[in-house]
């Protein structure tokens, strides 16, 4: 099966588990006074839901993308391996740890860390210039951010203050 | 109305009121090239500033100026990272980033200005004109009307997204509307679909969401491809210049959509966002078979239709304010209330008792579109360098930036896992061909969907409003037919291409 009749079958399974909550469990709290209301919280899910599911179902038992190849200039997900796969990953992983990080360790280590480590896994060695400009971007947003658009952002680790 | 116009270019030109002007349009443009941070942000920042200046019509000139800056703002962003921060502004990504990732960013920043201040003006001296008469007209929309509009705006994006693949753009536009029915609602006051998690609460956020669905695949792709980062331009910035046929073909879309757009941001509630929305798909819609073929890869016209429209509909989102008191749109709610804050009560007596600050906004836009272009425009060549910087740096910085955006606007760390786990699925949704815009476009417009579905129905007690409002009737009628007719023509090709390949 193509991948975007397999992708068309997990937002089947989610549309059902969704249906499954506005046509079941979503209205059985409601006060009644709400439950003479034209409109319930459930009407809308449910009007949504099963147009969803339509859908679904022309996507899995009708023409879908098939075996064709990838558009000009678009990845074929076939030879992903083929691809730089394990940068991609370790970006991804990168991006969580910073989400992690980001309050525990304070704004400008994880930021600045981040950012070099991020640009070395893409293959930057020259760190005389890539710590400077990581430095220097990262003060700025910093100071931008905090400073002049008054939105806080933890400086440093928990425990060398706030510099709120 | 000559009256009124020498009042409020005596106000406007003062010294001080041009520097308000111009500052508000730099501010807007530097903080709207930040994802996350939209006009409703960058104004509420504003407010205290504005409040400050103490003038009430310095201090709405500079908030007006700040709006359209950041409605700037954010177009650059869209169109040279793919990252579009503020909602009116997806629509200029669609085909301004591949513009860009053709070596054209400059010619592509270009038409965007261009586009953009064109739209503004019109929107201006179409207020100047129609300002009382179109309030009116406004008022005769109900929310049956509303809901039909959206209805409309959404088929229409669903049946020009997928082209030949209607059920799967319809698909995301579902989903998107079932992504925005999560959390807690102003309509009912309980939260859905939230399985307990507190995070949930507020619903997905819509900066975490434009971010995972175009920043961040597009990010992933530049690395799992590095050629895809290799500028055709080698990141010299050649053709910012528009040619005579090229402005030749923009010229009546944007004459269409600033007339379209403004009309939309007339309507309260409608605004920029639906304005760029439906003036792209009104475009692609009307235009010629090979025209449409390059909308969404690339196409100028499909730049210069949301960026004319989104501007004239933030002008057009100015006439319930001023003349009615009623926001047309979140932004001019913010100013609605900066405006109170003056001591300034918008309404239909504004015009007769503070002329000078009815018909001093008014002029100022003008300058403001004016400010816009004559700064922009010299400074294409240096924003556009932002794609020269090399792949190592650019990258990650891309992805920080996605994640900043993400971050300010909830001030909330778990935003970032969401936005890594959607932003996996978009990437994967992609590999499969299945459009993306359609799903953020759901989502954005979800709310406002459910809120005036609901209303109408509470107001006619069922469905029976389709029938009652003819006006209604007819919207959905156009949505009708916006879907079927797509899915029609792609099965007739279908099946003519099977006839011929078994040779009949």
């Amino acid at each position: 099966m193509a991948l975007d009749r397999w992708i068309a079958l997990i937002i089947l399974m989610i549309c059902m588990a969704y249906g499954y909550a506005a046509f079941f469990t979503l209205d059985v709290g409601l006060p009644p006074f709400m439950q003479r209301n034209a409109i319930w919280p459930s009407t809308f899910p449910k009007v949504l839901v099963v147009l969803a599911i339509a859908c679904t179902l022309i996507i899995l038992l009708g023409q879908g993308k098939g075996e064709a190849g990838p558009k000009e200039g678009d990845i074929d997900y076939r030879r992903l391996t083929d691809y730089k796969l394990g940068q991609a990953l370790l970006l991804l992983a990168m991006m969580a740890g910073y989400a992690l990080m980001l309050r525990p360790v304070g704004f400008l280590i994880s930021t600045v860390a981040f950012l070099t480590i991020s640009a070395m896994v893409l293959g930057e060695r020259k760190l005389q210039y890539l710590l400077p400009i990581t430095v220097l971007a990262t003060g700025l947003v910093w100071y931008l951010v905090q400073q002049v658009l008054g939105i806080y952002l933890r400086p440093l680790p928990y425990f060398l203050g706030t510099g709120g | 109305m000559f009256e009124g116009i020498m009042i409020g270019l005596t106000t406007a030109f003062t010294l001080s009121n041009l520097m308000m002007v111009i500052g508000g349009c730099l501010i807007g443009t530097f903080i709207g090239m930040l994802p996350g941070l939209g006009p409703m942000s960058i104004i509420s920042i504003m407010i205290p500033v504005a409040i400050t200046i103490g003038d009430p019509s310095a201090a709405l000139i500079l908030l007006a100026g700040v709006y359209y800056g950041a409605i700037f703002g954010g177009s650059t962003s869209s169109i040279l990272i793919n990252a579009p921060g503020v909602a009116s502004t997806v629509a200029t990504s669609f085909d301004g980033y591949p513009l860009a990732r053709a070596g054209k960013a400059g010619k592509a920043l270009t038409v965007a200005a261009i586009s953009s201040f064109c739209g503004g003006s019109i929107g201006a001296v179409l207020l100047m004109i129609f300002a009382p008469a179109l309030a009116t007209v406004a008022l005769l929309f109900h929310s049956s009307e509303y809901f039909a509009l959206m209805v409309v705006g959404l088929s229409a994006i669903a049946a020009f997204a997928g082209t030949g693949q209607v059920a799967k753009a319809l698909l995301m536009t579902l989903l998107g509307l079932i992504m925005a029915t999560v959390g807690e609602g102003a309509l009912f006051n309980m939260p859905r679909f939230t399985m307990g998690i507190m995070d949930l609460q507020s619903g997905f956020g819509f900066v975490t969401l434009a971010m995972a669905m175009f920043a961040l695949p597009e990010a992933l792709y530049l690395v799992l491809d590095p050629s895809r980062s290799n500028s055709e331009t080698g990141g010299e910035i050649k053709d910012l210049r528009i040619t005579r046929s090229e402005a030749k073909e923009i010229a009546p879309v944007i004459g269409r959509q600033s007339v379209q757009g403004f009309l939309i941001g007339v309507l309260p509630g409608a605004g920029a966002t639906i304005a760029s929305f439906l003036g792209y798909a009104v475009e692609r819609n009307i235009a010629s078979k090979e025209d449409q073929e390059k909308f969404g890869k690339g196409s100028i016209k499909g730049l210069a239709a949301p960026e004319a429209a989104n501007n004239a509909a933030c002008t057009g989102s100015f006439v319930p304010l001023l003349t009615l008191g009623i926001p047309g749109s979140g932004t001019t709610a913010i100013l609605l209330g900066a405006l109170i804050a003056l001591n300034v009560n918008p309404g239909p007596r504004l015009m007769v008792d503070q002329p000078e600050i009815f018909w001093a906004v008014i002029i100022s836009m003008y300058i403001g579109n004016l400010v816009l272009l004559v700064l922009n425009l010299p400074l294409i060549p240096y924003i556009a360098k932002i794609l020269a910087v090399p792949r190592n740096y650019l990258i990650p910085f891309i992805l920080f930036f996605t994640m900043m955006g993400a971050y300010i606007g909830q001030n909330n760390a778990t935003e970032l896992l969401i936005l890594v786990g959607l932003g996996i699925c978009a990437t994967v949704l992609r590999f499969a061909d299945y459009p993306l815009a359609p799903l953020l476009i759901g989502f954005i417009l979800g709310s406002m969907l459910e809120d005036n579905f609901a209303r109408a129905m509470q107001l006619y007690d069922g469905i029976g409003f389709i029938l009652d409002r003819p006006m209604t009737m007819g919207l959905l009628g156009i949505a009708a037919i916006l879907i079927i007719l797509p899915s029609y023509r792609a099965r007739r090709a279908r099946l003519r291409a099977k006839g011929v390949a078994d040779g009949d």
